[in-house]
C-alpha cells in the first residue's frame, strides 16, 4: 500500500458488509471522538483527524475493518470493529502514538492478502466512493485522458494486446468484441455495462461499483471512444441500492465536471452515460434479455445472429460489456498491453476477481493473477475450512458452472483449464463445501434456481429443467428411482443442446457435475434411503448413536423445541414426536453422532 | 387473504392519481420507460393494484396487456399489497450452504407465511431472493433496508419478534 495523506485520516470500510456490520456508526463514532478533542482543526497536522467512508477491502468476515493512516507512519489495520472501540483507538493510538495490539489486525489477515494481486480492486478500500475529487487525486481519469490522445484503433489494439477476455463469464475477447461494433456501419452505437450481477455467490461487481463507481465509468469512457459509441447506459440489479446510490452520484459528479456528456474532458467525444435499474430477473444478465429490458419489454433473450453489434438496443449496433472488464481497462491504458500480457497465463491474461464464500475461514472478495490454483485459492487466501472439517467440493462459476473434488485441488484457475475440469469461470463465484454439504442437495438448489429464472421461451429450458428438478425433488426425499440417474444425464445433454441462450445451456452443468464426482451420494439417496452429509432432512432418522456421543449436552442446549433429553454424563435422547428436523443438533455437534 | 385486504380497500375510497400521472407525464418522451415509471409508481403506491395498471397503460399510450406482461415477468413488481416490513431471506448459494433455508422456516413459525405472502395484518411480507451479494457474512437477511449478516436460526428469530413488538 503506498497510499499516503498530510493529515491522520481512518478509513472505515462501508460497502455493504461493512454497513450491515455497523461501518456507519463507526463513522458516527469517530467523528464524535474527533468533534470532542478538539481533533478537526485543519491549521495544525498533528490535529487535523478525518474518517473517510471507503468501499469494499475484501475480508468482509472481519468487518468493520478500519485503516488508520498517520503521516509518516506505516498504516494500521483494526478489524471487527464496533463504536464502543473507538475511544479507545483514538485514545491510545492516535493521540498516545501507542497501537491497540489487542484489535490490530494479526499475520492471518496478512495471510489473506499474500498471494493477492490488487489491481482492479486496488483503490477499493482507499478511494471514497461518493467523492470525485478523491478518485482524481490517486490518478483517476488520467487513463481516459491518454486514450484521447491516441486513436480509437490505437485503443482497440492495446486492449488486444493484452489478451483482455470479457470477465463476465463467457470469456469472449473483448478487443475483438469491440472491432464487431466499430466496424457495424451506423452512426449512432450504444456501450451497456452489464451490472446485472445475479449469480448466487458472486459480488465482485457490487464490490467495484460500490467501492469505486469511477473507475467503471471512465472504462466504459474508453470503451465507448474506441467503439465510437456516444451513449452509454448501466444495467445494474435493483438488489444493489447502495450500488445504484453511489454509481447515480458518480454520474452526475462526472457530467458536473466535463467528464461525461457533449465534449468529454474538452475533446470532440460525446458519451452520454444513464442508469438504468433493474427490477429483478436472473436472465437479464444474458446480453439480449438486457437490451430488451431496457427497451422496457419482458427481460427475455432471442436467438444470435443478429448480434448485438449489429442490432443491439434500438435495432442501433451495441456493445455490452461486464463491470470487471471494464474496470481492468484504465490500468492497461496506462501501464500497457503488454504489462497486463505479462500477468496469468498463456491464454488468461490478467487477474479474476472471486467472490469467496461457503465453508472457508476467510470469506470475501480476492483479486488472483490467472493460473492460481484452487488449492491456493481456497487454503492459502482463504484461509482453509473452519471447524476442522474436511474440504469436499468447490461450486465454481455459479448455476452456470460446476463442482469440482479434493483430485481438482491443483488445477489451474484459468477459462480453459476450469471448462476441462467441468466447470466455468463464471463470473467468480467460488462456493466452498465441507463433509456437512450434500451434493445431491446443492445440484437441487442450483437448479431449483435456474428452473424459477427460466424466461419461459423455449421449451427445452422451461419444461426440461422443471422435469430434472421434480426428479431431484423425489431423490432427496427418498423417492427417488433406481433409473433416474440416467434420466438426469440423458435430459440434461438434451437441455445443453436444444436450449435458446446461455441460461438453459448450462442449467444441468451443476446436476452433471455432480453426479460425475459424487454419484455414491446420488446411490445412497436412492438405493439406501440415506443422505450421508445428513442435509436432506427426510433422510434423517435423527438417532443419537452411542458410540460416537461424547455426553456434552450441545444439541440440548441448540434444539430450538426441547425435543432432547440429556443429563450431565449421560447419553442424550431425541423424542422423535416432538422433533420438528430443523437440524440444528446435527449442525452444533462436534462429534458427529446424530444420524 | 390478500386480496380481500385489497379489494375493501380499493372499493369505498377515490383513488388519487396524481402522483402516477405526474410519473407518467416525466417519462412521456422517454424510450423505454415502461420499468421505471411502473418502479416510482409502484414507491408511491406500494402496489400496482388494477385501476393503477389501467391508469398506466392510459398515460404511457400502451394496453394493460402489455404492462401486465412486464410487471408478471420481474420478480420486484407486485399486484397484491405488501407488508410494513419486508423480510428478505438470502437463499444465495453461500446462504445456502450456510442454512438460510432455516431462517425461512422460522419466519413461517413465527409469522405463518411463506415465501411471496404477506401476514394479515399487514405487517411482514417475506421475500427469498437469489442473492444479495453479502455473500462473506452468510447467512444474510434484510429487513427493508437493514442487512443482518452471520445469524444463528434463533439470532434470527429473536430479531422477528423484536420487530414483531414494534407498534404499526
Amino acid at each position: 500500500m503506498s497510499y499516503t495523506t498530510d493529515h491522520v485520516e481512518v478509513h472505515v470500510c462501508m460497502g455493504t458488509a461493512g454497513v450491515a456490520s455497523g461501518g456507519q456508526e463507526v463513522m458516527d463514532a469517530l467523528d464524535a471522538e474527533f468533534t470532542k478533542r478538539g481533533l478537526k482543526n485543519a491549521e495544525s497536522k498533528e490535529r487535523n483527524c478525518a474518517a473517510k467512508q471507503t468501499g469494499c477491502r475484501g475480508l468482509c468476515a472481519r468487518d468493520v475493518l478500519i485503516d488508520v493512516y498517520i503521516p509518516g507512519k506505516d498504516p494500521i489495520t483494526y478489524e471487527h470493529v464496533s463504536a464502543e472501540m473507538v475511544p479507545t483507538i483514538v485514545e491510545e493510538h492516535i493521540v498516545g502514538g501507542n497501537i491497540v495490539e489487542k484489535w490490530a489486525a494479526k499475520a492471518d489477515y496478512f495471510q489473506f492478502y499474500d498471494k493477492q494481486k490488487r489491481y482492479v480492486l486496488a483503490d477499493c478500500g482507499r478511494v471514497d466512493p461518493e467523492s470525485l475529487e478523491d478518485y482524481i487525486k490517486l490518478g483517476g481519469y488520467e487513463a481516459i485522458k491518454k486514450a484521447l490522445t491516441m486513436t480509437p484503433e490505437q485503443v482497440i489494439d492495446e486492449v488486444k494486446k493484452a489478451g483482455l477476455r470479457g470477465r463476465g463469464g463467457g470469456g469472449f475477447p473483448t478487443g475483438l468484441k469491440w472491432t464487431f461494433c466499430r466496424n457495424s456501419p451506423g452512426d449512432h452505437k450504444y456501450l451497456i455495462c452489464n451490472a446485472d450481477e445475479g449469480d448466487p455467490g458472486a459480488f465482485m461487481d457490487r464490490s467495484i461499483i460500490e467501492g469505486n463507481p469511477h473507475a467503471v465509468i471512465e472504462g466504459m469512457l474508453i470503451a465507448g471512444y474506441a467503439i465510437g459509441c456516444d451513449e452509454g447506459y448501466i444495467y445494474c440489479r435493483a438488489e444493489y441500492p447502495l450500488a445504484i446510490v453511489r454509481v447515480i452520484k458518480a454520474i452526475k459528479d462526472a457530467e458536473a465536471a466535463g467528464i461525461l456528456g457533449d465534449k468529454v474532458l474538452g475533446t470532440n467525444f460525446h458519451f452520454k452515460l444513464k442508469l438504468k435499474e433493474g427490477a429483478g430477473a436472473f436472465v437479464c444478465g444474458e446480453e439480449t434479455a438486457l437490451i430488451a429490458s431496457i427497451e422496457g419489454e419482458r427481460g427475455m433473450p432471442r436467438p444470435r445472429p443478429p448480434f448485438p453489434a449489429v442490432k443491439g438496443l434500438w435495432e442501433k449496433p451495441s456493445n455490452v460489456n461486464n463491470v470487471e472488464t471494464l474496470a481492468n481497462l484504465p490500468s492497461i491504458i496506462l501501464k500497457g498491453g503488454e504489462w497486463y500480457a505479462g500477468i496469468g497465463t498463456e491464454k488468461s491474461k490478467g487477474t479474476k476477481i472471486f467472490a469467496l464464500s461457503g465453508k472457508v475461514k476467510s470469506t470475501g472478495l480476492v483479486e488472483v493473477p490467472m493460473g492460481i490454483t484452487v488449492r491456493e485459492l481456497i487454503f492459502d487466501v482463504g484461509g482453509g475450512i473452519p471447524k476442522k472439517r474436511k474440504f469436499k467440493a468447490v461450486q465454481l462459476g455459479g448455476p452456470s458452472g460446476g463442482c469440482l473434488t479434493p483430485d481438482h485441488l491443483e488445477t489451474p484457475i484459468d477459462y480453459d483449464s476450469l471448462i476441462a475440469a467441468g466447470a466455468m469461470m463464471g463470473s467468480g463465484g467460488v462456493v466452498v463445501m465441507d463433509e456437512t454439504n450434500c451434493m445431491v442437495n446443492v445440484a437441487q438448489f442450483f437448479l431449483t434456481f435456474t428452473q424459477r429464472e427460466s424466461c419461459g421461451k423455449c421449451i427445452p429450458c422451461r419444461i426440461g429443467t422443471k422435469t430434472m428438478l421434480d426428479i431431484l425433488n423425489r431423490i432427496t426425499t427418498g423417492q427417488g428411482r433406481e433409473e433416474d440417474i440416467e434420466l438426469l444425464l440423458e435430459l440434461g445433454n438434451d437441455i445443453k443442446t436444444a436450449s435458446l441462450c446461455g441460461l438453459g445451456q448450462t442449467a444441468p452443468n451443476p446436476v452433471l457435475t455432480t453426479v460425475k464426482y459424487f454419484r455414491h451420494e446420488y446411490e445412497a439417496h436412492i438405493r439406501d434411503k440415506k443422505c450421508p452429509a445428513r442435509e436432506c432432512a427426510e433422510l434423517i432418522e435423527f438417532v443419537v448413536v452411542d458410540d460416537r456421543c461424547k455426553k456434552c449436552g450441545i444439541c440440548k442446549k441448540a434444539c430450538p423445541v426441547d425435543a432432547i433429553t440429556w443429563e450431565k454424563g449421560t447419553v442424550a435422547y431425541i423424542d422423535r414426536e416432538k422433533c420438528v428436523k430443523c437440524r440444528e443438533c446435527i449442525v452444533n455437534c462436534p462429534f458427529n453422532a446424530i444420524d | 387473504m390478500a386480496t380481500e385486504v385489497k379489494e375493501t380497500e380499493s372499493a369505498g375510497k377515490e383513488i388519487d392519481f396524481t402522483a402516477c400521472d405526474e410519473i407518467c407525464e416525466k417519462y412521456k418522451d422517454w424510450k423505454g420507460a415502461t420499468i421505471p415509471v411502473l418502479q416510482q409508481v409502484q414507491d408511491a403506491y406500494g402496489y400496482l393494484f388494477s385501476e393503477i395498471v389501467e391508469r398506466i397503460a392510459d398515460n404511457l399510450n400502451m394496453s394493460a396487456h402489455q404492462i401486465y406482461g412486464v410487471i408478471t415477468f420481474y420478480a420486484q413488481f407486485y399486484t397484491q399489497p405488501r407488508g410494513k416490513y419486508i423480510i428478505r431471506v438470502c437463499r444465495g448459494t453461500a446462504c445456502h450452504v450456510q442454512g438460510s433455508g432455516r431462517i425461512s422456516e422460522i419466519v413461517n413459525e413465527e409469522f405463518g407465511i411463506r415465501n411471496g405472502e404477506t401476514s394479515a395484518d399487514l405487517k411482514f411480507t417475506l421475500e427469498e431472493v437469489s442473492c444479495i451479494g453479502a455473500c462473506g457474512m452468510a447467512p444474510v437477511i434484510m429487513i427493508n433496508n437493514k442487512t443482518y449478516g452471520n445469524l444463528k436460526p434463533e439470532d434470527a428469530r429473536k430479531i422477528f419478534r423484536e420487530y414483531a413488538q414494534l407498534q404499526g
